[in-house]
């Protein structure tokens, strides 16, 4: 059970991550988001948890609330996957690719910013289902 | 940054003018690059701004249901309200299903004759399946007789599930 501020402040720092990533068109920006989704999901390791741990939690105060940390972490697989299949093709040499897999990702992250709307954890009961998260 | 100096030197300069920059922006100048992309933001962050506002209102709203299909106790393992049942289709991960659990808890007890049961997605994917659930948590509104008359996705409103009770007689 995770503090549902976390990853919303998460979101935040992705949606500024994505919108330089398309505006400079810049892969490394986009690789760098990659990387943060790709040790979020699969380590203990989250990078924007941590700053949100350290550096704003202490002045927000305790949660009203706790959620299950499990729909937030399969939302940072699938923003690893759009952005990932981005980066894949833009270091293939496919035009347009860093501003495509960046703007998807950007959609995404900017809705759970500034609406609280997770459709990664939207999709998380749809992957139980179908057996593709557990 | 080299858009800076671009959009301050003017895009006109014969350095710029023709050049591609490298990610394959064909033909595009810089600064027709740049509006591009900022476009594009522009775009995607009115497009997000479109589906949450969308969200937000549908959110929660009870709306009747026609023609319905029937849940009776049998299928539902528990038994139904004198007057009407409202159903709650959850997770065990799902954050927003104790705030719902909350609401309808609280109506069906000031409410006469109006059960509130609780359904574990997981544990019955047949009724899942059976009434397209797709998010949780996803309210059915029964009648006496166990037929859908109204149905809400999200965290449902009081206002709107009492309207959904009334609209099938039910005070």
């Amino acid at each position: 059970m995770i503090d549902p501020r976390g990853p919303r402040f998460a979101a935040a720092l992705t949606t500024l991550v994505l919108a330089a990533a398309l505006l400079t068109g810049s892969v490394w920006l986009l690789a760098f988001q990659v990387a943060v989704f790709a040790l979020t999901w699969a380590t203990p390791i989250a990078p924007y948890g941590l700053l949100y741990r350290h550096l704003l939690r202490p002045r927000l105060g305790p949660p009203a609330e706790l959620e299950d940390a499990r729909p937030p972490r399969f939302a940072q697989l699938v923003g690893l996957l759009v952005t990932g299949a981005g980066l894949v093709l833009a270091v293939a040499g496919v035009p347009w690719a860093v501003e495509a897999g960046a703007g998807l990702g950007l959609v995404a992250a900017f809705l759970n910013a500034a609406f609280g709307l997770c459709l990664g954890c939207e999709l998380y009961l749809l992957a139980r289902r179908t057996h593709l998260a557990h | 940054m080299w858009w800076v100096k671009v959009i301050v030197g003017g895009p006109l300069d014969s350095d710029h003018v023709g050049r591609e920059s490298g990610g394959g922006g064909g033909c595009l100048t810089y600064v027709d690059q740049f509006s591009v992309r900022v476009g594009l933001l522009v775009l995607l962050v009115a497009a997000a701004v479109a589906v949450g506002v969308w969200r937000r209102r549908t959110d929660g709203r009870a709306r009747a249901v026609a023609g319905g299909d029937v849940l009776d106790a049998a299928a539902l393992r528990a038994p139904l309200g004198s007057r009407a049942t409202l159903v709650q289709f959850s997770t065990d991960f799902c954050q927003p299903c104790k705030a719902a659990h909350r609401v309808l808890a609280r109506e069906a007890d000031r409410t006469p004759g109006v059960a509130h049961v609780e359904v574990d997605a997981a544990d019955r994917d047949d009724l899942v399946r059976r009434f397209g659930v797709r998010r949780t948590p996803t309210l059915l509104v029964l009648d006496p007789g166990g037929r859908v008359v109204g149905r809400a996705g999200g965290v449902p409103d009081p206002g709107d599930i009492r309207a959904a009770l009334a609209e099938a007689g039910i005070r």
